[in-house]
């Protein structure tokens, strides 16, 4: 290519930079991105799919930020909210456009906007097209849950059956379903791999197994240990019910999975609404878990390039200056009672603790061997972070890189908020008695099935009158709000067409805290 | 690696999704223009407005931990001065939590604010709002036509004539009747040329043969055909009458304030728009009265400062004199609106009142007369107030006739409330 030149296998130093003016144009976002991409394969050894870079215009931009960053969607109204939100703020100049959005599918599309200059495409490229990229493609989370291949396919059939659906049966019955099935759509994704279904082969090698293990170690004194009688009537209905439930595949915390599944009274369009809903959450499950991981990995790998791509001349000062700019103003932690905070910004963090991972490995203090004892020193910084990408999530990295270094830097500390008290209390903060403690509170704070309530179908009222019966486990006594779990109730009923009931239990010990009732729609 | 330019895509491709948003937050949206309309000036009136509305109807619910049970840890960066075991007051509105950010309704219980467009804006504005006796007139009168596109036709005048359409099935005729191209034509030439200079006759001869025969055929088959031609058809839609004039009637004199005055241009405003909208195109006449009338252009009528005793009855004899003049009944259709403080000439009401119902009335479409107060009376306390001269002598009018109506203001929020009476579908009339 033309930049072989100026980018030998040796890092050969440039005779002139890759661009100088500020203006951006076509050829020159290609040299930049075969550059970028040279550094991120044979130097960071990065693996990324192929990149589709389009140039989009700021209203186009706020299309994208309306479909939740999907280059297509179905139609829905709150689609339209969003759009009117972001483009007051951005109109009365409260906000600014992200310089990209990148969208998760093979070939990875990477928008950038037309506004930005040069040195901001060079930053967008190597953040997005190669940083994201190859968190996408090497996540487990992402490897497991999305389907990069199908994803636009899909979409795009989701669109045109909303729309086919909205023609035969009308906007306002489309809406209501989509409406109520938004209502739940966080817990409308699968949060493990399916069970494998029970093959007959595999399970006749089970049973033979476990005879055998019996046989083994069978012993016949036990023989003579008096069993505890059970009344039998009491067996036989808890057995009946029991099968039952696993006939209906209960508990379920797949809530629009049973709903369309199981739900009386659905057509077949609403159940097919609701399956498209459901697989657009799905889509987005692995980046609820991945945000500061994903953030901070394409942080990391931007800041790392643009560095290499300055070391060797490619770049100038001037758009190096621009860059840092840029980037520091990114990598911004505002402290707590600062009014801008709004919670921990994952690139600083993200950004923090994998320059950290790669000093560990590079300059270990004797404080990090005792912390780190398997990465400390050992040199290869980008196979250490390699791994983490792949094979953590935002909880497991934090429990298991967060240094106590960090911990100084970012000045964290950790508040107990207990409502029956009249003041919240500082449990630790960055000192010996501390570290621990805050890293595994703030591995919690990351961890989704923490953040989001805990609500399964537990279990449906066959013999009486279909009621729906939620549950939600609570742990430490945090309940729902009420105002809202009302109204999503409310959705839920509608889908389920019958009256549905959710009790608040305590995961300890097992009792119902609060029971919300919505009773059966009116029939017309 | 690919680059694709998509800023030519067509935009608004968020617009669908915008108008279903509207649509659901119909309710709250035209509270809030109603809201807006009183705070803002009338010359803005018709531009596009930003509305915050509540986010009531349009929640996106979903099931979330109540910040106010249980025992919660928050880890959050920036400690300064604390160390364990230290007390700190709970933050109002809760402490903002690492990791959750503001949802993207700006955080639950809070307004939300966008901008309409001017269309938009109008809509909502109007929207349940019609003219009185719109469709006796369009019955009664002659009709207009117009224009309205109706496909394709293989005649019509030259004017009319669909190029690509043409085009393209000339084209399609070309190649189903194997038409020579050009180029092939070219490329025989230049064969024959050749041959020519090689001077071999048989090729020649063969090639001028071919020759022929493709500019024989080219001659035979036409570029455009005439069964090729196809021209825009137009049908012709007949429509109602849709010219209207509006008088604006009001009293100039004295005894008029500026904030009467305000309000009175609030009304006519109001009006302008709302026949701009029904009608294709609207004339206003602007009569301005003391103890003569006159008609005047639109800045005179409301900013130059008149004096002078009040005679209304002269402002109606201008109105009958110029809808006589100008204005046929049976071709336009017309609205009056007056406005006045009620004052006048003592023996001068009864005299309006038989001309309103003897000339003008009988004239008009509608006719709306509108006292205007000085902030005090309004038009809930009309029953206490005393009644003006002019009002009195109206009100023996109204009862014969529906499309008269009158009604009291005194401050500028009651306008469109007044408005949106008077024209309320269905609504009732005094």
């Amino acid at each position: 290519m033309r930049n072989s030149r100026y980018l030998g296998p040796d890092g050969l130093i440039a005779d002139k930079p890759l661009f100088t003016e500020s203006n951006w144009n076509f050829a020159g976002l290609r040299t930049v991105y075969n550059a970028i991409e040279r550094i991120a394969i044979e130097e960071l050894g990065l693996d990324f799919y192929p990149v589709q870079i389009e140039v989009i215009t700021s209203e186009q931009m706020l299309d994208a930020y309306a479909s939740v960053g999907l280059p297509l969607m179905y139609r829905h109204w709150s689609f339209g909210k969003r759009f009117a939100y972001h483009e007051t703020l951005y109109k009365k100049g409260l906000q600014g456009l992200a310089y990209e959005i990148v969208i998760n599918s093979n070939p990875v599309i990477c928008y950038i906007m037309e506004e930005n200059s040069m040195t901001m495409q060079t930053l967008v490229m190597a953040h997005a097209a190669v940083g994201h990229n190859h968190f996408f493609k090497n996540n487990y989370l992402f490897r497991q849950w999305t389907d990069a291949d199908g994803i636009l396919d899909y979409l795009s059939f989701a669109r045109d059956y909303v729309a086919q659906c909205e023609e035969k049966h009308g906007a306002e019955a489309v809406e209501r379903v989509l409406d109520a099935a938004h209502a739940l759509k966080e817990h409308g994704v699968n949060r493990y791999t399916h069970r494998a279904r029970p093959n007959l082969a595999e399970e006749k090698r089970r049973a033979e197994e476990r005879r055998a293990y019996a046989e083994a170690t069978y012993d016949d004194i036990w023989r003579t240990v008096p069993m505890a009688s059970i009344p039998q009537d009491e067996t036989e209905a808890q057995k009946k019910a029991a099968e039952v439930k696993a006939k209906l595949g209960l508990p379920e915390e797949n809530l629009l999975y049973f709903i369309e599944k199981r739900a009386p009274r659905l057509d077949d369009w609403q159940r097919e609404l609701i399956r498209i809903v459901r697989h657009v959450s799905q889509y987005f499950y692995p980046q609820k878990q991945l945000q500061l991981m994903n953030e901070g990995c394409a942080t990391f790998v931007h800041y790392e390039i643009m560095n290499r791509l300055h070391d060797r001349g490619l770049i100038t000062e001037g758009s190096m200056l621009e860059f840092l700019h840029s980037h520091s103003s990114v990598v911004f932690q505002p402290g707590f009672d600062d009014p801008r905070f709004s919670g921990i910004n994952p690139y600083a963090l993200g950004f923090a603790m994998m320059s950290d991972i790669q000093r560990i490995c590079e300059d270990p203090t004797e404080e990090d061997r005792a912390w780190f004892a398997d990465i400390a020193g050992c040199g290869d910084a980008f196979g250490v972070l390699r791994h983490a990408w792949a094979n953590y999530r935002d909880e497991s990295f934090i429990l298991q890189y967060l240094s106590p270094r960090m911990i100084r830097q970012f000045r964290l500390f950790q508040v107990k908020d207990d409502s029956t008290k009249p003041s919240m209390k500082v449990e630790a903060i960055h000192d010996d008695f501390g570290y621990w403690r805050i890293r595994k509170a703030l591995a919690k704070q990351y961890d989704l099935s923490q953040r989001e309530p805990d609500i399964q179908v537990i279990d449906v009222d066959l013999t009486g009158d279909r009621t729906l019966i939620l549950a939600h486990y609570f742990h430490d006594d945090v309940l729902l709000e009420e105002k809202t779990c009302r109204a999503v109730l409310n959705y839920a009923r509608y889908l389920w067409g019958y009256a549905v009931k959710l009790q608040e239990i305590d995961a300890e010990t097992d009792t119902v805290l609060k029971t919300y009732e919505v009773a059966a729609p009116p029939r017309p | 690696m690919h680059i694709v330019d998509r800023r030519p895509n067509p935009k608004g491709k968020s617009l669908s999704n915008r108008q279903r948003f509207l649509a659901r937050a119909r309710i709250e949206v035209k509270g809030a223009v109603q809201d807006a309309l009183r705070k803002r000036k009338v010359a803005d009136v018709a531009n596009g407005e930003k509305v915050t509305i509540p986010t009531r109807g349009i929640t996106e619910p979903i099931f979330h931990h109540s910040r106010r049970t249980g025992r919660i840890d928050h880890v959050v960066p920036g400690n300064k001065e604390y160390v364990r075991g230290d007390e700190i007051p709970r933050p109002n509105g809760g402490e903002g939590r690492g990791g959750s950010e503001g949802s993207p309704d700006g955080g639950g219980e809070d307004a939300f604010e966008f901008t309409l467009s001017k269309e938009e804006f109008l809509d909502m504005f109007f929207e349940d709002l019609e003219l009185p006796d719109l469709v006796k007139k369009s019955l009664k009168d002659t009709t207009t036509v117009d224009l309205q596109r109706a496909g394709y036709t293989i005649t019509g005048s030259p004017s009319n004539l669909s190029v690509p359409r043409t085009m393209r099935n000339s084209m399609a005729r070309r190649i189903a009747l194997r038409r020579p191209r050009l180029p092939e034509l070219e490329e025989l030439r230049q064969l024959l040329e050749e041959a020519n200079e090689a001077c071999n006759e048989t090729e020649a001869n063969r090639l001028i043969g071919q020759l022929n025969a493709l500019e024989g055929r080219i001659k035979i088959i036409p570029f455009i055909d005439t069964m090729d031609l196809r021209y825009r058809r137009f049908d012709r839609i007949p429509r109602p009458n849709t010219e209207a004039v509006m008088f604006c009637l009001m009293d100039v004199s004295g005894s008029m304030t500026e904030a009467m005055k305000d309000l009175a241009k609030r009304f006519f405003m109001l009006l302008h728009m709302f026949l701009v909208r029904r009608y294709r195109h609207v004339d206003i006449v602007f009569i301005r009265h003391t103890s003569t009338a006159e008609e005047v252009d639109e800045e005179a009528f409301f900013y130059s400062r008149e004096t002078g005793g009040t005679v209304v009855s002269t402002a109606l004899e201008k109105m009958v004199e110029i809808a006589k003049a100008h204005y046929p009944s049976d071709r336009w259709n017309i609205y009056g609106a007056q406005a006045s403080d009620g004052d006048n000439y003592g023996a001068d009401s009864s005299r309006c009142a038989s001309l309103l119902g003897g000339e003008v009335l009988p004239l008009c479409q509608y006719f709306a007369y509108i006292e205007v107060g000085n902030g005090l009376s309004s038009a809930g306390l009309s029953g206490l107030s005393r009644d003006s001269d002019l009002w009195k002598a109206y009100s023996e009018v109204a009862p014969a006739h529906g499309h008269f109506a009158m009604r009291r203001v005194g401050d500028p929020a009651q306008i469109f409330s007044v408005f949106h009476e008077l024209f309320a579908k269905g609504g009732v009339r005094a």
